[in-house]
């Protein structure tokens, strides 16, 4: 069985983002950039399902700019064995990612492709809903625990109201929850034969992909801040405040 | 050209989260439909027939409508939306697994997790965990649009006489396959829509310190919430994650314990009306956006905590 896995290259999350100030994005020169944290947990059950038999191949592909390829390395370095990078420049929506991949998947023939259930930049979560919709698969989203069984796999959802579990016939896609897993570390010797894994590159426009976005980002600002508040000396004063001067208790 | 709006119940009662998605609706175009696709649902049709800012239901029923799988429920949603210019349902686990399977079926960019509506075809949303606002325009000729549900008041189920109009269903997708729901079954308010919260973080050392947070949430009818390093200390589980990866909550009070503030918490919580923070880290940067900051020990603060609320004549519920 092959894998293929879909990771995204990120601000990483520790970084306190800024906005630009003419309102027409985040800054990104000179901010540290990682994988988007989620797609990390889809890269690990990847490689852990290879390393228990049930797998023969992980392949991670990413959709982005020069230095997207990054990504795939990292995803090379902790276990996946060839990586697959799409060049595209500036916003790519979900919707053009999902082409993407499809055309991807149509050679490739994964039985299983797994994606992080939702990036951290534009935080939309629809990548791996949308890619089933257009191969016509079953979607396991924001999964929390898989397992394999023939061609089968049994999830279960992290969902509002606590877990819910389906079965689906493979081929499938998951999209993956934080909870899956605990990602691993690349060690130095992995980082170092990861250079030698090959990376196939090619461009979106080669593929037939219009990534002209269809949504147009008009203005990006700052939340609006909140005021200040205080520090309160005991556990009276702050319900005393609570109840008469916040009048919320 | 009216809006159709995807409705979440569980067959007998509508989920809140829809009533939010409702008031989103109906800013968008005055004639909102509703769709309730389910199985023996005909309690749910009534409900929403009965609310003034609903103008037609659409039932759909079946059996494998039952679940809502996304895989049933998008083909069905793609046909019925012909005449259409928005496709609507709330952000929350339902809308986010549903609506971008619809919305690639019709070769739409769906707009996610919106919190205002500015114009029928430009919405403000929330980017980088919150910390940023996008205001965005969609320029598809038809729109698949998530709601932030905690962003709009939820309508009133009352004043209302829809017609409900019932149609046909199709074909079942035969390669998903439902199995079980496990719920998490509590006399709490829900954390989504609770007055108010009080969380946890990974200064409560324990689960079983959680009954210190339980006890004040007894007093106060408040949900109760954790961060997520909590939840991955093993200390209480996932459904109570409030954050950028869990739930957006917006109560009257929230009271975090225990919680540094990390972005992804923030994210969570932020927009909430009041906020107290009580840690003993003085420099823990949940201070910056509470209201209220106690720097204490969190194991001498709570107990006296509750002892003061029993003091007090009278609390809200």
């Amino acid at each position: 069985m092959k894998i293929l896995v879909a990771v995204k290259r990120v601000i990483d999350y520790n970084v306190q983002i800024r906005v630009k100030e003419d309102g027409s994005g985040i800054v990104t020169d000179n901010v540290k950039m990682s994988t988007n944290p989620p797609d990390d947990n889809a890269i690990e059950e990847a490689v852990r399902i290879k390393e228990s038999g049930k797998a023969t191949e992980v392949v991670a592909v990413t959709v982005g700019d020069e230095k997207a390829q990054e990504t795939v390395r990292k995803a090379l370095a902790v276990g996946a064995d060839r990586g697959i990078h799409i060049k595209a420049e500036g916003i790519i929506e979900p919707l053009a990612v999902a082409k993407i991949l499809q055309k991807i998947i149509d050679k490739e023939k994964p039985e299983l492709v797994f994606t992080g259930k939702q990036a951290i930049d534009d935080d939309c979560n629809q990548t791996g809903q949308m890619l089933s919709a257009l191969l016509n698969w079953s979607q396991a989203t924001f999964a929390s625990k898989i397992e394999i069984k023939d061609k089968k796999l049994e999830v279960i959802r992290e969902i509002d109201e606590g877990l819910e579990t389906i079965e689906v016939n493979l081929p499938a896609i998951v999209t993956c929850d934080l909870r899956l897993n605990e990602p691993r570390y690349a060690s130095l010797p992995n980082i170092m034969k990861a250079k030698k894994k090959p990376i196939e590159q090619m461009n979106a426009s080669d593929l037939g992909i219009d990534t002209t976005p269809r949504v147009q980002q008009i203005k990006v600002e700052e939340p609006p801040a909140r005021k200040a508040g205080i520090k309160v000396s005991s556990v009276a004063e702050l319900v005393q405040k609570l109840k008469n001067e916040a009048k919320v208790i | 050209m009216s809006v159709l709006l995807i409705a979440e119940h569980n067959n007998k009662e509508i989920r809140s989260f829809t009533l939010n998605a409702i008031t989103a609706a109906s800013q968008i175009d005055s004639d909102v439909h509703v769709l309730l696709i389910g199985n023996n649902c005909s309690d749910v049709a009534k409900l929403l027939s009965e609310i003034s800012l609903v103008k037609k239901v659409l039932q759909v029923e079946a059996a494998h409508y039952e679940n809502y799988l996304a895989e049933n429920f998008a083909p069905l949603i793609v046909k019925v939306s012909e005449n259409y210019s928005h496709i609507i349902s709330s952000a929350n686990t339902f809308g986010k697994n549903l609506m971008p399977r619809v919305a690639a079926l019709l070769d739409i960019s769906q707009v996610s997790d919106v919190i205002k509506v500015v114009s029928s075809d430009t919405f403000l949303r929330p980017i980088y965990a919150g910390n940023a606002f996008a205001t965005v325009k969609s320029t598809d000729s038809k729109k698949c649009v998530t709601i932030r549900p905690t962003s709009f008041e939820p309508c009133e189920v009352l004043g209302g006489s829809a017609s409900i109009e019932k149609i046909e269903a199709i074909g079942e997708f035969t390669s998903s396959k439902f199995i079980k729901r496990e719920e998490v079954k509590s006399d709490r308010p829900e954390l989504g829509t609770a007055r108010v919260v009080i969380s946890g973080g990974r200064g409560m050392q324990s689960g079983d310190n959680f009954k210190l947070i339980t006890d004040i949430a007894d007093k106060l009818n408040a949900a109760i919430g954790a961060s997520r390093a909590a939840v991955d200390a093993g200390y209480i589980s996932n459904e109570y994650q409030v954050g950028q990866t869990g739930k957006v909550v917006v109560p009257d009070l929230y009271i975090a314990v225990g919680i540094s503030g990390a972005i992804q918490h923030l994210a969570g919580m932020k927009e909430s009306k009041i906020i107290v923070a009580i840690n003993k880290d003085g420099e823990a940067p949940i201070f910056s956006v509470a209201d209220y900051g106690l720097e204490a020990d969190l194991f001498e603060a709570l107990p006296q905590f509750l002892e003061e609320l029993n003091k007090l004549n009278t609390i809200q519920k």
